[in-house]
């Protein structure tokens, strides 16, 4: 368990976000033009890297309300929070 | 149930099984990881297919990723025709590898109940036993009272949240000592002149006009006619050394073990719905696992909270363990694809071979996946068993949904 902190209510307990997948998968912007393979990758294909990974999370059981992380995947530590609507900061 | 002192049925061990070589600079085939696909890969090449020149690469210690982290269960009860072929086909094979490997693995067919607990599990368990019928495999729908007669220490009282409602029951299923079946393997592909080599990272996988030539390791440089990908959890990094993605995220699964108790426990339990699965180590621990840690990892470790929905979920399917002391909990990393089946096959790089994507439940598969993917590999076109499970049936749409089958939560 550990604490994650909401850009709106601060440090919480890992008890009370739920997890979203991979962060910035846009819809295709011209899905008619897609093909098997491209919608492949957009249906079933996501970043799975041992390292840095922005991904969504939602504080379901206090705001309600979806964010970004960068988690690193091998130490589960979060190295940046930030709001949806901000992109994704470089991590050093 | 004779009470027998713990350990008394586990036998000693040689003190030498295989021999530690240094890597030479080239093989016919180069399998990636050193866990139970890889050595049984190993085995079944220099068996079956005559192919010895064979190097198993481990970037730690044999067998000491999830083959030697998971709760053991094997059975073949899966709901589809392609499932239905590969885990039985693994389930005969574990029905006489002990005596093939000549190496005791303690294989224990003490059954499996898949318990239902609302009338939706109930119509899925009755179709999945029809199912298993129809492609040969043992199996049968059990009520509450047949629950209790199999496993008496199950809690089958309907004044619990998730009352339990009956099973699936497939009697061939069972446990094995999967440290022991490591050693097997390794024993036998070691004795058949396979290169085991342990401490040895794959950090790169070199190709010519799309065409494998060699991998690069922290022991150095190895020249590969093929190489074969068994490195579960970490798939997706060894297939993007080579260039291409994997559909798979990686996820911490967390097991645990209690202290040494005498036999209470006769059978395997696995509940889809409240997340545990149950046995008893022919040792005496019990062991149980869970769901997996919901989001992707590497660690090894998963999330406190995890065990405790466990633990709760334990309690109230065997009130019995009430007082059971909690010995020590662990996690590996298990590659999960969107269908919950395993991918198995070709890849998009010529003589490089995937076999990855068995998330919560390839061990049961040991000895099939050994089989047919050193099948693949030898005749460099799927064995029939793993054409089913390509790389892509993710863009030809034929997936093998075998959430409700897979029995945990993924
Ligand atoms: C807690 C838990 C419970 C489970 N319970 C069951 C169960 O009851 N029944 C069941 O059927 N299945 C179960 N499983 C799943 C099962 O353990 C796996 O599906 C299966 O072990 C995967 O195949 P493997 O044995 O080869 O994997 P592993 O033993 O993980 O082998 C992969 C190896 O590759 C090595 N490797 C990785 N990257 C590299 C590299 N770059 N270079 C060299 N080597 C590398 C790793 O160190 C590892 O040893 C469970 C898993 C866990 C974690
Ligand atoms: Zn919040």
């Amino acid at each position: 368990m550990q604490l994650i902190p909401c850009p709106w209510c601060g440090p919480r307990e890992e008890t009370e976000f739920h997890y979203g997948g991979q962060a910035h998968v846009a819809y295709p912007q011209d899905p008619a033009a897609l093909s098997d393979e491209d919608w492949a990758k957009f249906v079933f294909f996501r970043a799975n890297p041992s390292g840095p990974l922005p991904e969504r999370w939602t504080h379901s059981a206090g705001c309600r309300r979806w964010f970004n992380a960068v988690r690193d995947t091998r130490t589960h530590d979060l190295l940046a929070v930030y709001r949806l609507d901000e992109p994704r900061p470089v991590i050093p | 149930m004779n009470p027998t002192a713990p350990g008394a049925d586990l036998p000693e061990h040689p003190d030498f099984l295989w021999d530690n070589p240094e890597p030479k600079r080239s093989y016919d085939v180069v399998v990636v990881g050193g866990g139970g696909h890889g050595l049984a890969t190993a085995y079944y090449l220099a068996k079956v297919h005559g192919i010895t020149n064979v190097a198993v690469l481990e970037k730690g210690w044999l067998a000491g990723g999830n083959m030697a982290r998971n709760t053991t269960i094997i059975r073949s009860n899966y709901l589809w025709d392609e499932s239905s072929g590969i885990y039985e086909h693994s389930l005969k094979l574990w029905e006489g590898l002990e005596e093939d490997l000549g190496y005791p693995i303690l294989f224990s067919q003490r059954g499996v109940l898949n318990l239902a607990h609302s009338l939706q599990d109930v119509r899925d368990s009755v179709r999945r036993v029809e199912a298993n019928k129809l492609n040969g495999i043992d199996a049968e729908w059990v009520d509450a009272a047949g629950v209790r007669e199999i496993c008496p220490i199950v809690n089958t009282l309907p004044d619990v949240r998730y009352p339990v409602l009956g099973a699936t029951y497939q009697p061939r299923a069972g446990i094995a000592k999967h440290d022991y079946v490591a050693w097997g393997f390794a024993r036998a592909a070691a004795a058949l002149g396979v290169d085991l080599i342990q401490d040895c990272e794959v950090t790169g996988i070199e190709s010519t006009a799309g065409r494998v030539t060699a991998v690069n390791t922290t022991r150095g440089r190895i020249g590969a006619g093929k190489v074969a990908l068994c490195a579960a959890g970490h798939s997706s990094v060894v297939a993007k050394m080579a260039g291409f993605d994997l559909p798979l995220v990686s996820h911490p699964l967390q097991a645990l073990v209690s202290e040494l108790l005498e036999p209470v426990h006769p059978t395997v339990v696995m509940s889809n719905a409240v997340h545990v699965y149950v046995s008893q180590a022919h040792k005496g621990e019990l062991v149980m696992g869970a769901g997996i840690d919901s989001y992707a990892g590497y660690g090894q470790r998963g999330a406190f909270h995890i065990i405790e929905d466990q633990m709760a979920a334990a309690l109230e399917l065997f009130p019995v363990f009430a007082r059971a002391h909690l010995l020590r909990t662990w996690a590996g990393i298990v590659d999960v694809t969107p269908d919950a089946s395993p991918i198995v096959g070709l890849t998009p790089v010529e003589n490089l071979y995937v076999n990855c994507g068995w998330g919560t439940g390839g061990f049961k598969a040991t000895p099939g996946v050994g089989d047919c993917f050193a099948h693949t590999v030898a005749k460099g076109k799927p064995h029939p068993y793993a054409e089913p499970f390509t790389l892509d049936r993710f863009t030809t749409g034929a997936l093998v949904d075998e959430h409700g089958a897979a029995a945990v939560a993924h």
